[in-house]
């Protein structure tokens, strides 16, 4: 492979030897057009977030490989936050340079307008978040090493491309590079079997979806005559395509493709089991950067590029959005298994955004961008918790680990209520505002039953989100007493099509105010509680400072918010 | 393939181009079809890996006939000298080159499924290739072919208008090393995870 | 640009021409076969101070004919759990490529016949040095699936080590062989012929991209021909004939013949990329390109058997660590400093300090690598800590 682009290097050079000029002094059809001149200026500053992080994950390969090994145990999660603490600066300096306008660079092939700075500023601060998190980690699994740091870095670098692709092939090679280091980052706890599986499936069902991707990259080129987004949404503006299945199959094939990444019903089968296996400080920042960089994607692709065909796309968007919502919510209540609930959680909040992706106006666009900044601080830290109660060699990630939380560390268990609240959409907390913005988007858009639909969801989805706070302040009796109770198999609307021998069991905890919960869990009959592990749970001074980071984050971008606006200015798009 | 090769490489008779082209074109197909049913129907790895090589062969073939030159030898060199011949490495490593008993199908509709959707994609080709304006072909990305070769073409388009996309392989490269180092080192596993027999073992080791 | 003799159509004459041209290429390697295994045998016998074959026919040289006149009427067996037809198609599949690949080497200059001005090549496509990186790519076929379809620990094992050993080392091939198109500016085998031409050994690619790379490039080759002192392929002392310890008779005749091709074909590139192809001194006012070009080939050929006769094999660790860590960087490099110097001076000599850089960054993380897979095979400290508690 090497080799065949070198050779395609090669005649490029030999021919830049002569200039513009045959081998006979003729001009050369299309060598000195203006379109295809040779000279091609690369306009740094608009890829400089992009940059920081790939050269920041070469360095950190090589200083890796030029310190003898173990010397310097806790250097790269340090280069690594300053790398993405660089990234962080370098957009923030983006977007007082961008301003208000937008322009394409490096042949067309990047947007640099405040949509791809915004996402730059919240991939890079995701990196710092993850790897602050990862390091205490990573030491207690006996899997630090630089590898890790540099896939968080590289999976940061593709999903900045991806927000910055001003093109499908861009696009693509983003969701490429992005996918493939979360891939690995999935399977990366080798000795436990569940990481490996995790990290399987997720390669083998995301490869599929990137292939369906690029079939709709193919068919959306063949009815556009183009990959760049400007130029397919010059052509379609400018023609009312008469036949347009072909492009109507390749715009249902790039949603089904990015709606692989963002984890949207029915599209959504990996996302159980990935969550479940990949080390738990990489699933959050795997739910944060997917996330992101798959609605950066798709923002681009239909309100960018498809604008002009709303009319097909969001319908489709609609009953995606409902399907997840849904869908996120009710499987989440029967989850036993923290990390499977907060991947069910993952997916009904990744409903809120395709509300306001579907509004398909402005003010959608920003409550979608609002809801995925503030999204990646609470994941990144529900995950950082989670990882710190299940202890060494991720043992526990039932719900009796959390048990009792508040007891044993008041601190973690409050900074996990306040994330667990924000995901439920409480008021004063960052969530609230989130969905409410997509909602008040939807509802300008005449969207009512969605809006009645997506607060239905947030209902249900409060159920479980509190089922576990209640969990983490169970007293010191209650938490020694709950004796697995066996009922029969009543009507449970939602398990309506498991077996008749389902079991509903009753949380003794919970009994007071809530339903019993039905288990979708068909091989276990009954459910033993097994007593909250009691040593101590050890904070590590970076995940208790991300902790705290995250926490003020959300209560103050719930209060009052500048985030709002900074998400209103970058909706901004070429 | 010799004759084809070089009927395409040399040819520009004016009358016997065009029925030469047509010839390489079925010469191609006929190849990429056997190819690609032998790659499915047959029981060996080994075999299978084979057919896919005379797949790739026959793709190059197209590739000759649409003056994609460089396409054509990419094609084999990459693929066909170096893909697949790993391929048949992990095959010969693995020792997985005996026939498959024909294990049960985990899901039982599988089979027709795959049948079912391989006919409607076919059929969607077809129709594709039958409704007029379908391309609506507004322009094209690349340029004209004619005058320079199409090396030079490519290498013009690589290092200017889609420079950025082919430097960030790159990144793709630099993750598949990683990966690679990542998911095939062995790594010591902490005694908390082990069983008492296997901490036993790895004392005495 | 291509062969002039298309320039008035596909007439009779010009079918005629090719058909001489293509049965010409065949008689040419297939000679050069004969000669080579008994050039070869003699050669090695009088390095090592032996008068080597000197029975059948005059001095000896007659003894490949004689030996394959034998190999011909021996018995053709097939081993019994062997994968019939791909054992049979194997060393077919070995012959092609080596035989096809000499249709794109330049053997000197143009003739005309009967009005028909012709160039002495095959066939002169754009794409023309690509023809040999796919040759050498699809030869690696004849070598894994006779080792596989014999059904034999030992070929599978040569055949194993044939496909890691020839895809490791097409890399380095293709990077040196892109330093040349680098200079000459073209992928024809013609145009880099011509880009060498006009002054003996003065414009001649081995000067012009300073020695190195083809250094590399020749290294390169004898290991992607499985040539001594690479030939770990077929070691007899470990896998006692390695690929094709099964074959017998007429197949294996093809593969002794396959590998002479090959190394004949593989001379003529040299001569063709590194060596100015048919350049030489004019001698009577008359060019004579096909007589330098047979007079280099010979003495190339002459030192593939030097080194058979010099080096002794490598271990199968150190072939890959030559080839990963040693050639690969050097070859990307060079490439770099090549390019630099085609830009112009100033930026040849920071190519240089840039590979300098690279190559002490290099030479220190092998160092650093080689001290962590010490530490690393072992168990784990930790592990054996807490147990010992």
């Amino acid at each position: 492979m090497i080799q065949s682009v070198l050779f395609a290097g090669v005649g490029h050079l030999a021919q830049s030897g002569s200039g513009c000029l045959g081998p006979n002094g003729t001009s050369i059809t299309g060598l000195c057009t203006s379109d295809n001149s040779l000279h091609m200026p690369v306009a740094y500053r608009s890829i400089l977030p992009m940059l920081v992080l790939f050269i920041g994950a070469l360095v950190l390969l090589l200083v890796s490989a030029l310190l003898s090994k173990r010397s310097r145990p806790g250097l790269y999660p340090v280069l690594s936050t300053a790398v993405g603490l660089a990234a962080l600066v370098a957009s923030v300096w983006e977007w007082y340079d961008v301003g208000n306008r937008g322009v394409s660079t490096i042949g067309g092939q990047i947007f640099y307008d405040r949509f791809s700075v915004f996402f730059g500023v919240v991939v890079s601060v995701t990196v710092v978040l993850a790897s602050l998190v990862s390091d205490s980690y990573l030491r207690r699994e006996g899997l630090d090493g630089v590898e890790a740091y540099a896939l968080i870095l590289l999976a940061g670098t593709g999903a900045v491309l991806m927000a910055e692709a001003a093109g499908l092939i861009m696009l693509f090679l983003g969701l490429e590079i992005m996918s493939i280091a979360l891939y690995v980052m999935a399977a990366y706890h080798r000795r436990r079997t569940e990481s490996g599986e995790a990290g399987f499936k997720y390669f083998i069902l995301g490869s599929f979806s990137s292939a369906i991707f690029l079939y709709g990259v193919a068919l959306t080129y063949g009815a556009t005559g183009s990959t760049r987004f400007q130029d397919i949404a010059g052509y379609l503006a400018r023609n009312t395509l008469v036949h347009d299945g072909v492009l109507l199959a390749g715009m249902a094939l790039l949603i089904v493709g990015l709606g692989f990444k963002v984890a949207a019903v029915p599209f959504h089968f990996w996302t159980p089991d990935v969550y479940q296996g990949s080390p738990t400080p990489f699933t959050g920042y795997m739910a944060a950067l997917a996330k992101a960089a798959g609605f950066a994607g798709l923002l681009r692709t239909l309100t960018g590029a498809l604008s002009s065909q709303q009319a097909n796309w969001r319908p489709v968007i609609w009953l995606i959005a409902v399907l997840t919502l849904l869908i996120g919510s009710v499987m989440a209540i029967a989850q036993r298994d923290l990390k499977r609930m907060m991947a069910y959680s993952s997916i009904s909040q990744a409903g809120y955004v395709l509300v306001g992706l579907q509004a398909g106006s402005a003010a959608g666009t920003a409550g979608s961008l609002f809801y995925l900044f503030t999204y990646a601080f609470v994941i990144v830290g529900t995950f950082a918790v989670l990882g710190l109660i299940q202890g060494p060699g991720e043992a526990r990630n039932d719900l009796g680990a959390i048990r009792g939380l508040a007891r044993r560390r008041p601190g973690l268990a409050m900074a996990m209520l306040v994330f667990l609240l924000a995901q439920a959409g409480v008021p004063l907390t960052s969530g609230f505002l989130a969905k409410f913005y997509v909602i008040e988007a939807s509802v300008q858009r005449g969207q009512y039953p969605l809006a009645i639909i997506a607060m239905l969801a947030a209902a249900i989805a409060a159920f479980f989100y509190l089922r576990i706070a209640l969990l983490m302040y169970a007293g010191e009796g209650e938490a020694a007493g709950p004796a697995p109770a066996l009922e029969p198999a009543g009507g449970g609307a939602e398990a309506a099509g498991e077996a008749a021998g389902e079991a509903f069991v009753a949380d003794g905890a919970l009994t007071a105010g809530l339903q019993p919960v039905p288990s979708l869990d068909g091989a276990t009959a009954t459910l033993t509680w097994e007593p909250p592990p009691e040593e101590r749970i050890a904070i590590p001074p970076a995940v208790a400072a991300t902790l705290a980071i995250c926490v003020v984050f959300t209560i103050a971008a719930g209060v009052s918010s500048p985030i709002i606006d900074f998400a209103r200015h970058a909706t901004a798009m070429i | 393939m010799t004759a084809a090769l070089l009927a395409a490489a040399t040819g520009s008779g004016a009358h016997l181009a065009h029925a030469s082209a047509w010839a390489v074109f079925g010469v191609g197909a006929a190849l990429i079809l056997t190819g690609a049913f032998g790659v499915v129907l047959l029981r060996n790895p080994v075999h299978s890996a084979l057919m896919l090589v005379i797949t790739l062969i026959g793709v190059a073939l197209e590739f000759i006939d649409e003056s994609a030159d460089f396409l054509a030898a990419v094609q084999i060199i990459v693929y066909a000298g170096a893909i697949v011949i790993l391929f048949l490495f992990v095959i010969m490593f693995l020792a997985v080159d005996r026939r498959e008993p024909a294990a049960p199908e985990p899901t039982r509709a599988q089979r027709p499924l795959a049948v079912l959707l391989g006919l409607v994609a076919l059929a969607e080709l077809l129709i594709l290739s039958r409704v007029q304006h379908w391309s609506s072909g507004a322009h094209h990305v690349a340029g004209s072919l004619k005058g320079g070769e199409d090396v030079q073409k490519l290498g013009e388009s690589i290092f200017t208008r889609y420079l950025l996309p082919f430097e960030m392989t790159a990144a793709l490269l630099v993750i598949a090393v990683v990966a690679a180092v990542v998911l095939s080192r062995r790594h010591g596993r902490v005694a908390a995870e082990m069983s008492p027999a296997e901490q036993e073992e790895a004392t005495l080791r | 640009m291509g062969d002039p003799v298309f320039a008035h159509g596909l007439t009779l004459a010009v079918w005629l021409i090719l058909l001489v041209k293509t049965v010409a290429v065949f008689v040419i390697v297939l000679v050069s076969v004969l000669f080579m295994v008994m050039y070869e045998r003699k050669a090695v016998a009088r390095l090592g101070v032996r008068w080597g074959p000197n029975r059948a026919g005059p001095n000896g040289w007659l003894q490949s004919l004689a030996d394959g006149t034998k190999l011909l009427f021996k018995e053709a067996f097939t081993p019994r759990s062997a994968d019939r037809l791909v054992y049979k198609v194997a060393p077919y599949l070995m012959l092609v490529p080596a035989l096809i690949a000499f249709a794109i080497v330049p053997i000197g200059g143009t003739v005309t016949v009967a009005h028909n001005t012709t160039e002495l090549q095959l066939a002169d496509p754009p794409w023309g040095i690509l023809f040999m990186l796919m040759a050498s790519g699809l030869a690696v076929y004849g070598v894994i699936l006779a080792g596989w379809s014999s059904r034999s620990k030992y070929s599978l094992l040569g055949a194993v080590r044939a496909s890691a050993q020839m895809i490791s080392y097409e890399a380095v091939l293709g990077l040196t062989t892109a330093t040349v198109v680098l200079v000459t500016g073209s992928l024809r085998t013609s145009s880099i012929v011509a880009a060498q031409h006009g002054g003996f050994l003065y414009h001649w690619n081995v000067i012009h991209t300073a020695l190195i790379p083809f250094a590399l490039f020749a290294v390169a080759i004898t290991a992607e021909m499985t040539r001594p002192p690479f030939d770990l392929v077929e070691a007899e002392e470990e896998l006692s004939g390695g690929y094709m310890i099964e074959y017998a008779s007429v197949d294996f005749a093809w593969f002794y013949l396959s590998e002479y091709a090959a190394l004949v074909t593989n001379s003529a590139f040299i001569v063709t990329l590194w060596f100015g192809g048919p350049d030489g001194p004019r001698i009577t006012g008359h060019s004579i390109g096909p007589f330098w070009f047979f007079l280099k080939l010979l003495i190339i050929l002459f030192v593939f058997v030097w080194i058979r006769a010099t080096l002794p094999r490598l271990r199968y660790d150190q072939l890959m660590e030559l080839g990963w860590k040693r050639l690969i960087p050097a070859a990307l490099i060079m490439l770099m400093v090549v390019a630099g110097f085609q830009i112009n001076r100033e930026w040849g000599f920071v190519a240089i300090g840039a590979g300098l850089v690279l190559a002490g960054v290099l030479w220190r993380a092998i160092d650093v690598g080689r001290g962590a897979t010490v530490v690393e095979s072992g168990p784990d400290p930790r592990v054996a800590q807490e147990a010992e508690q």
